[in-house]
């Protein structure tokens, strides 16, 4: 996917979300963040619970007030306080699909209203029978029947839940689709189905994703480029080869050993790398962002980052 | 093969539950035994029935399950050596509950959060059961629990046997669960899908955590899980459901270099293979069945592209791979024809192989893609319309 001479969809620089808790304390859940997305590519935010991933993805489609940084959306800025036009665009332009299709999904509403909520308020159809073709269509796209838009959501299974979950994101025709974690809570054969229908769906539409997610595997597999972030910190990001083959940071790596693999004479005898921030010594608020190659940015100090260095060499070698 | 004790043995497990929509059958005939010291992992789809499997086993199942047929004897030793059998079904819950529960079998729940107790701090939790079970005195109990705690790996135990549940992180959590578990000693230790709430490098270190305790106490472990990478990391035996019935049983190298079972297959296929770059993930079609509906035949045949027309008609038998590991499914029938797995997972099975440092069937590349042509040829002309011998 063309990326370089190309304008970038989604533009966040130096993103910052705090959250006040008292007056002594404010939880910094997002700290100076900063990607691209480019239209059509899939960019792919791993890190454990709590390392902000999900809060950056609020932040980016306004459910928060960021605390500080610039979103530019199709090159309007969204980060201040949106105008009318502004904040159409981006409540059509940017959807969400959200991880416990049971919980976001209105368990009072026939799926068509679930679906057809979105082109209601944003007035996108003409008469009845055109919404009703809309949404006949957005169902046939995902792999649903017609005939399940008179239902409700609890006549479904979890995976074509989901399914709706990605109709109502899909049916306002939007440019960037935020997915978090929306694989989480399947089970394996149907992550599959869900993960092999949003590749389907960016191959017919040109949709942009920004994949939120603990899964290294199902990333590697749906993503262009890839965040690590950590803390609320943006450690490591780069293509998903640069990320797979040439890890940098310590933080990465250990991720990257504790994918499990379906090999059991090798898994038994393979002990994941540990790594702790606290015990580690390195300081996140430091770091600066150092160039490795291409697309591929680590964030250290200048000292942390010839230390990394090595130890990645030593293991190629 | 004698010499092993066995703890549990269930036999011809059938369980329905009664709801307002009719009668559930949720387990249609399951055998599964568990030696001393092993680690039996049930793995499959949810709705497969493997948690409710355990349930009867603990004899925890819930008010609107009916037993229709089967035994689950559980074997454990006084502490004078002594064997003593019981039958898990004849036994009313109360007895369950103080011999049984906690005692000899202890359980870990999938989310910490929700099977730990909120208004409680942790200590209080570990020494519950010791107190309750063993009349132990409270010092002694404190004494054994700070114990524990070390042996799960949280640092600085004495501090943290006053802290609450909310004030630990996930990973402690499930710590603390398995403290728990182990407090009374017990003979078994069930795992029910304890690191699916939690982080892939949590996951890890609960997994070593695991497996390190089993080995120094000797206990036997169950481990209900869907992730098959997960299975890989812990067990020796595995047993794959489907729909209540277990269909492929053997040892974790059977099942994970040999599969016979198609739904094995597909498992293993979906799962993302991250030394190749195909651009699409295998996927087996379709959803669990609902077992409020039975259906004639075979469970899986509606999902299965192998599926021959005998499995519209007749439940497959297990049929017998080597001494150990046993498939449902009527391809494994000396008059079937003859199927072999997709060429896409048998060649990740070989690479996996090679990297194992098992001999894989000693073919060049060559021969592999010649075979890998064939085989495609075959998969297409065993479809549903082909005829078995029956």
């Amino acid at each position: 996917m063309g990326r370089t001479g190309n304008e970038p969809l989604l533009k966040v620089e130096g993103l910052k979300q705090y959250f006040k808790v008292n007056r002594n304390f404010t939880v910094k859940a997002v700290d100076d963040v900063s990607f691209e997305i480019y239209p059509g590519e899939t960019y792919g935010l791993v890190g454990e619970s709590g390392s902000g991933k999900s809060t950056i993805g609020r932040a980016i489609i306004r459910l928060y007030d960021p605390t500080d940084g610039k979103i530019t959306f199709k090159g309007t800025d969204i980060s201040g306080k949106l105008n009318v036009k502004g904040n159409h665009m981006l409540r059509t332009q940017m959807q969400m699909i959200f991880q416990d299709p049971m919980a976001s999904l209105n368990p009072r509403k026939k799926v068509e209203d679930i679906i057809g909520e979105g082109l209601d308020i944003n007035h996108m159809y003409g008469s009845r029978a055109e919404r009703a073709e809309m949404i006949r269509n957005i169902l046939k796209k995902v792999g649903l029947a017609p005939e399940h838009a008179g239902r409700y959501p609890h006549q479904f299974s979890g995976g074509q839940r989901q399914r709706v979950g990605i109709a109502r994101a899909l049916v306002m025709n939007p440019s960037l689709i935020i997915a978090d974690e929306c694989i989480s809570a399947l089970d394996v054969s149907i992550q599959a189905q869900v993960v092999n229908l949003m590749k389907d769906i960016q191959d017919e539409t040109g949709t942009a994703y920004l994949f939120i997610a603990h899964d290294l595997s199902m990333v590697k597999y749906i993503s262009d480029r890839i965040g690590v972030l950590h803390l609320g910190h943006l450690l490591e990001t780069g293509t998903t080869d640069e990320i797979f083959s040439h890890p940098i940071h310590p933080y990465t790596r250990s991720l990257l050993s504790a994918i499990p693999s379906p090999n059991p004479v090798v898994e038994k005898k393979r002990v994941a790398e540990t790594y702790d921030y606290a015990s580690s010594g390195i300081d996140y608020n430091k770091g600066t962002s150092h160039h490795v190659e291409g697309t591929h940015y680590v964030r250290c100090t200048d000292e942390e980052y010839a230390r990394f260095l090595k130890a990645a060499e030593k293991e190629v070698s | 093969m004698d010499t092993r004790e066995k703890i549990l043995d269930i036999k011809n497990l059938d369980i329905s539950f009664k709801t307002t929509a009719g009668y559930v059958h949720a387990i249609r005939g399951i055998d599964l035994e568990l030696h001393k010291g092993e680690t039996v992992a049930i793995v499959g789809e949810s709705g497969s029935g493997k948690s409710v499997t355990m349930r009867a086993a603990m004899g925890i199942l819930a008010k609107n399950a009916v037993v229709n047929s089967g035994t689950i004897n559980f074997t454990y030793r006084h502490d004078d050596g002594s064997e003593e059998k019981v039958e898990i079904l004849t036994k009313d819950k109360k007895w369950i509950r103080t011999h049984i529960n906690g005692k000899r079998m202890a359980m870990v729940f999938q989310d910490p959060m929700t099977s730990l107790d909120p208004t409680m701090n942790i200590g209080n939790q570990i020494m519950e059961g010791m107190i309750w079970h063993f009349h132990m005195p409270k010092e002694e109990a404190h004494k054994k629990a700070v114990k524990l705690l070390e042996e799960v790996g949280i640092n600085d135990a004495e501090a943290r046997m006053k802290n609450y549940p909310h004030q630990l992180s996930g990973g402690m959590r499930q710590r603390v669960v398995i403290a728990i578990a182990l407090a009374c000693n017990p003979d078994l230790l069930i795992c029910d899908e304890p690191t699916t709430a939690l982080d892939v490098t949590i996951q890890a270190k609960i997994l070593e955590l695991i497996s390190r305790i089993q080995k120094e106490r000797g206990i036997s472990v169950i481990y209900i899980t869907h992730d098959l990478g997960v299975v890989a990391k812990i067990a020796d035996f595995v047993n794959v459901m489907y729909a209540g019935k277990i269909v492929e049983k053997g040892t974790i190298n059977e099942i994970f270099y040999d599969p016979k079972h198609p739904y094995t297959w597909g498992l293993l296929s979906a799962m993302p293979d991250l030394e190749t770059d195909d651009p699409r993930l295998y996927t087996i079609p379709g959803s669990p069945p609902n077992l409020l509906h039975e259906k004639q035949g075979d469970a899986f045949a509606p999902r299965n592209k192998y599926a021959l027309l005998v499995d519209d008609k007749a439940q497959p038998p297990m049929f017998k791979v080597t001494e150990t590991h046993y498939a449902a499914t009527w391809l494994l029938d000396p008059r079937a024809p003859k199927v072999e797995m997709p060429p896409e997972l048998k060649a990740r099975l070989e690479r996996t192989k090679k990297s194992a440092g098992i001999l894989g069937t000693g073919n060049s590349p060559e021969a592999l893609a010649a075979r890998a042509e064939s085989e495609a040829k075959t998969g297409a002309a065993a479809d549903r319309t082909e005829r078995s011998g029956d």
